[in-house]
């Protein structure tokens, strides 16, 4: 009878990228709707983590730029559609934050492609969904940031 | 932790504080914000062992801006007392207020990472000239940030100080070197404490500047020419580089510079860092002297007494640094001048924002960079 041989994990060292991404999505609609595709049990892919802000005008430069200095690999950040703001217009704040934290991106060498503004009502599960795929492959196309070998936020 | 602290009192010579209170009686911050007082921080220091200064949110006002160390008798060198105890108390995971939510700190931080390859010589048009390796470097610091985070906000553009920078080199037959992946020179980081950071920024700096083979940098910012001249030999030991800033290098070419006559009354403001921490005071007066048409006059807080911009570090700016602000551009008002000069774009931002701002009063006084005058005086 042959000896069998035990059989060893490969470790197998080219792992797959898994993209870290994280979600601004303001509470009154964008939140609800990642709650909407939940609800309806939508399949979307999970690599990223939600932050609920009161609206998305209060995601400043500042905010997007420290998730990318975390080592996010992409940051998204969603609100309202134009004309449904619970605040009537921080969703045309959000659009003037949003340019100038591209145009420092871009200054920083990073792909504008890294983050991402985008509306979601709170009835619109399916497109949560979609948007998250969408961005979870556009991330994963782009690989990992340059900026995540420094995993430690200290302070 | 008490020994650290008293360590540091040592460094800055703070023992021998005679408690005159002359630093409280002329400190910009003291002046509107009664419940700061450099006396009362150097006395807790002192006697208490600075456990109530460190969770002190006013440790993070100081300007470092050094006009109480001017007036000290015994010398005490403030800033830096602050510098070390703002250190001890990051440590411990202190921190203040960093205005804009702190965007610059995070750039700061973000530059730090070696693997960084920005994109921000974008603003090199084709009328200016630059090499990639040469003997004259130019530095430009952090022009292209504000120019993506302020232009859009104030009637200004950050990034044609670097332009004119350049505008003004060319015409004086040097063509400076321009560096891809210049990081920020860590200033700010330095005064607040953060040194570890400061020092990494520092050797990706200093390892650039070394493979272009500069012998001079040229820079518009008094804040990196104060890093570029004092704090890096400071921290890294020698630099085999000279540094100047923009203004020196005008003053030394005077004769080669042509100028048009513009009729205008100027007043100036000393940028801390290029007045009292490098004492340069003389140089911006003669260049702007020598262009025909200009009529200058000084405010009564001049050179060594100079009162700051309000903010520095982007750190705590409230409605005192506004305060100081409004009081300052009333006074440049004052002296009848039109325009009011600096040589520092932080301190052109900050007054900018003070005219915007809806905490004081609209002075209305005209706001230009140093750069910007020159070169909008030179013959074709």
């Amino acid at each position: 009878m042959p000896v069998k041989k035990p059989k060893t994990k490969k470790k197998s060292t080219n792992k797959k990228f898994v993209p870290n991404i994280v979600a601004f999505a303001c509470n009154w609609c964008s939140y609800a709707g990642a709650d909407t595709a939940g609800v309806n049990r939508i399949q979307h892919s999970p690599n990223f983590r939600i932050i609920r802000t009161m609206c998305s005008g209060r995601v400043t430069p500042a905010f997007i730029l420290k998730a990318l200095k975390l080592g996010a690999d992409g940051v998204l950040v969603s609100g309202c559609h134009f004309g449904d703001c619970h605040y009537i217009f921080g969703n045309y704040k959000a659009v003037d934050q949003f340019e100038k934290t591209k145009e420092l991106v871009k200054t920083l060498g990073l792909d504008e492609k890294r983050i991402r503004l985008e509306w979601i009502s709170a009835a619109e599960g399916p497109r949560w969904a979609q948007v998250i795929n969408e961005f979870t492959e556009q991330i994963t196309a782009l690989g990992p940031s340059p900026l995540n070998h420094k995993p430690k936020f200290n302070k | 932790m008490m020994e650290n602290v008293a360590e540091k009192i040592k460094k800055s010579s703070a023992f021998y504080c005679l408690e005159c209170g002359k630093c409280t009686s002329v400190c910009p911050i003291s002046r509107f914000n009664n419940s700061y007082s450099p006396r009362r921080m150097v006395a807790e220091g002192l006697f208490y062992g600075g456990n109530e200064l460190i969770s002190d949110n006013l440790l993070w006002s100081c300007l470092t801006c050094q006009l109480c160390s001017q007036r000290c008798p015994v010398d005490v060198r403030y800033s830096e007392y602050m510098r070390d105890i703002r250190a001890e108390a990051y440590s411990q995971g202190k921190w203040g207020n960093p205005s804009h939510g702190g965007t610059f700190h995070y750039i700061m931080d973000m530059l730090s990472s070696p693997n960084l390859k920005q994109s921000r010589t974008g603003w090199i048009n084709d009328n200016l000239k630059v090499k990639t390796k040469g003997e004259v470097l130019y530095f430009v610091g952090c022009l292209p940030y504000y120019e993506n985070y302020f232009a859009k906000d104030f009637d200004f553009s950050p990034i044609s100080i670097a332009q004119d920078t350049v505008k003004i080199l060319n015409y004086l037959g040097i063509e400076p070197v321009v560096m891809d992946n210049e990081r920020c020179c860590g200033h700010d980081l330095y005064w607040l404490g953060q040194l570890r950071q400061f020092d990494e920024l520092g050797q990706i700096n200093l390892k650039e500047i070394e493979q272009t083979g500069a012998k001079t940098v040229v820079t518009a910012c008094p804040e990196c020419a104060l890093v570029l001249k004092k704090l890096y030999p400071e921290r890294f030991g020698s630099v085999n580089f000279k540094v100047k800033h923009i203004a020196e290098v005008v003053a030394e070419n005077i004769g080669k510079l042509k100028f048009n006559t513009i009729d205008m009354e100027v007043t100036f403001q000393d940028p801390c860092r290029l007045g009292r921490h490098m004492g340069i005071y003389q140089q911006p007066r003669e260049a702007m002297l020598s262009i025909p048409g200009i009529k200058f006059l000084e405010m009564p807080h001049n050179k060594q007494g100079a009162i700051c911009c309000g903010t520095t570090n982007w750190m705590n700016c409230d409605t005192t640094s506004k305060q100081i602000q409004n009081s300052r551009l009333i006074e440049a008002k004052d002296t009848g001048a039109n325009t009011l000069v600096t040589a520092c774009p932080k301190c052109q931002i900050h007054f900018r924002c003070a005219e915007c701002g809806e905490e004081t009063e609209k002075v209305g006084i005209k706001l230009t960079d140093f750069v910007n005058l020159v070169a909008s005086a030179l013959t074709g």
